[in-house]
């Protein structure tokens, strides 16, 4: 077998898995987004207010809320998940919990790497937004609360790629989740691929998994979902980018 | 009957150690159309910044009615009874429709009457039939008009313009110029125009302040500062002496 031959194989053996919506594989693609998801809607709805907040208050510490978010926005993921894993494993403060190696514990993760980055960026959308617009709305009745809105109106596009932005990110990210989720499956194996339905595994942490176990064409066939879900919140963050 | 609308007694503001304006005395009658007349420069728009409390002056006082403001609430409220249009006319994201009505909603008018008073104020501007046109494609002398119907939508009882027709087409300037003096004439809308326009401030005022670098020469009526003007420096000005 030539190395033409092996990837061809492969790559046939990998779309038939995806056309025949492999159990172990959609499995694992649920988990992914579920996970990933969750994470990006909770994220955004601290981030979002968290951006208005460090926008239009003032407030003691909130130069260091700012720096926080900052710093938080290139936070490497490992560093998290260790972080998140000291913290939750039974002899760690927060061992009480049993969210170790849980879905729970990979979005309390995700919440922290992604929270920064739809903060970042939706904080750079609102500062886009020109001053004479906000005094505008001063000069029409308005009041603050009225300013924030507008605000949010005329920001709405960059608000909505920074949450796409984070769940690009989340969808991509293996390191965190890999530590405190354990990328576990159910034991046993459905038709002889792979293992069990996923439990705490998902694209990222299958296709380390997969590959290091050589079985190529399941890693190939999660790996162009993986791509073809990014590619799309990709296309809408740039649909949305088009709309401003 | 003449009737103290505003009124500004030792009004002083600085930038830094620069005085931008020196010791402002002046009242403002409700009814009339009077213009801060003045080279660039001369602190026209600071002032007006400082009437619609975007800027807090370095002293003196600000009467509303005869009540001295110094509360946010009294402010909020004045606010209200306000309206500003900026040299460079600012545009929500959203519809003409939603640009015009916005002092309206901020009011909690309701949908019946909104329709109602955007449609006359758009007629007022000659834009009748663009309510749903993007108001980002609007032209420069459309966005200017738009900006204008938006100011005057809601029947402010004093109305501040900062160069309305700078920058537009002899035609834009008639319909604003005619506008202006409808809307006085017809809504009894008290106007502030500030202008380095001479003849402008010919066609349109009933009185006239002149402001030279922060203070201000002379206020009387129009006749009177073109024809007999008390001042060398208000003269100069009004001949086109002087160099600015
Ligand atoms: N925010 C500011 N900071 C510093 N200087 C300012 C500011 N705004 C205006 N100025 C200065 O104040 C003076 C008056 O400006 P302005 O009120 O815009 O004059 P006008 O509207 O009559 O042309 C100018 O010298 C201008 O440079
Ligand atoms: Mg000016």
């Amino acid at each position: 077998m030539n190395g033409a031959e092996f990837l061809y194989g492969g790559a046939v053996k990998a779309f038939e898995l995806i056309i025949n919506l492999d159990p172990y594989v959609m499995s694992i693609t649920g988990v992914s987004i579920k996970v990933s998801g969750t994470a990006t809607i909770l994220a955004a709805l601290t981030a979002i207010p968290l951006a208005f907040a460090l926008s239009f208050l003032n407030f003691r510490g909130k130069q260091g809320l700012i720096t926080l978010v900052n710093t938080g926005m290139g936070l490497p993921p490992v560093f998290v998940g260790l972080f998140i894993y000291v913290m939750l494993v039974p002899a760690g403060p927060l061992g009480f919990l049993k969210m170790i190696l849980t879905q729970e514990a990979m979005i309390l993760a995700q919440y922290i790497l992604v929270t920064p980055i739809i903060a970042g960026i939706s904080l750079a959308a609102i500062k886009a937004v020109p001053g004479p617009i906000i005094e505008t709305v001063y000069t029409l009745g308005g009041r603050e609360k009225d300013a924030v809105i507008t605000t949010l109106k005329e920001a709405k596009f960059g608000i909505i790629t920074a949450i796409l932005a984070g769940l690009g990110r989340a969808l991509a990210e293996v390191g965190a989740i890999l530590i405190v989720g354990g990328n576990i499956a159910e034991t046993g194996s459905i038709a002889g691929i792979g293992e069990g339905l996923s439990r705490t595994r998902t694209l990222t942490t299958a296709i380390v998994s997969e590959t290091s176990k050589w079985d190529i064409s399941t890693a190939l066939a999660l790996g162009i979902i993986l791509i073809s879900l990014n590619l799309s919140v990709n296309l809408l963050a740039n649909f949305f980018r088009g709309r401003d | 009957m003449v009737e103290d609308l505003f009124r500004i007694e030792n009004l002083s503001m600085s930038f830094g150690d620069k005085k931008i304006l020196k010791n402002i005395n002046l009242v403002i009658h409700r009814g009339e159309i009077f213009a801060l007349m003045g080279p660039s420069g001369a602190g026209k728009t600071t002032l007006l910044r400082i009437l619609n409390f975007f800027e807090k002056p370095a002293g003196g006082d600000l009467f509303f009615e005869g009540t001295r403001l110094s509360h946010v609430r009294e402010i909020n409220t004045v606010r209200q009874r306000m309206s500003l249009l900026f040299q460079t006319p600012t545009v929500f994201n959203t519809s003409v429709f939603n640009n015009v009505a916005y002092g309206l909603k901020v009011r909690k008018m309701d949908r019946t009457a909104i329709e109602k008073k955007v449609k006359d104020a758009l007629t007022i501007v000659g834009l009748q039939g663009k309510e749903r046109q993007k108001a980002r494609t609007l032209s420069g002398g459309e966005a200017q008009r738009m900006a204008f119907a938006r100011a005057i939508v809601y029947d402010p009882e004093i109305l501040f313009l900062d160069e309305p027709t700078t920058n537009l087409d002899p035609a834009n300037v008639a319909k604003i110029e005619e506008i202006i003096m409808q809307v006085c004439d017809e809504k009894t809308t008290t106007i502030v125009l500030a202008t380095h326009n001479i003849p402008q401030v010919k066609r349109i005022a009933n009185r006239v302040g002149l402001l030279l670098n922060g203070e201000l020469i002379e206020v009387s009526s129009k006749d009177q500062i073109f024809n007999s003007p008390s001042d060398a420096r208000a003269s100069a000005f009004i001949k086109g002496d002087m160099v600015y």
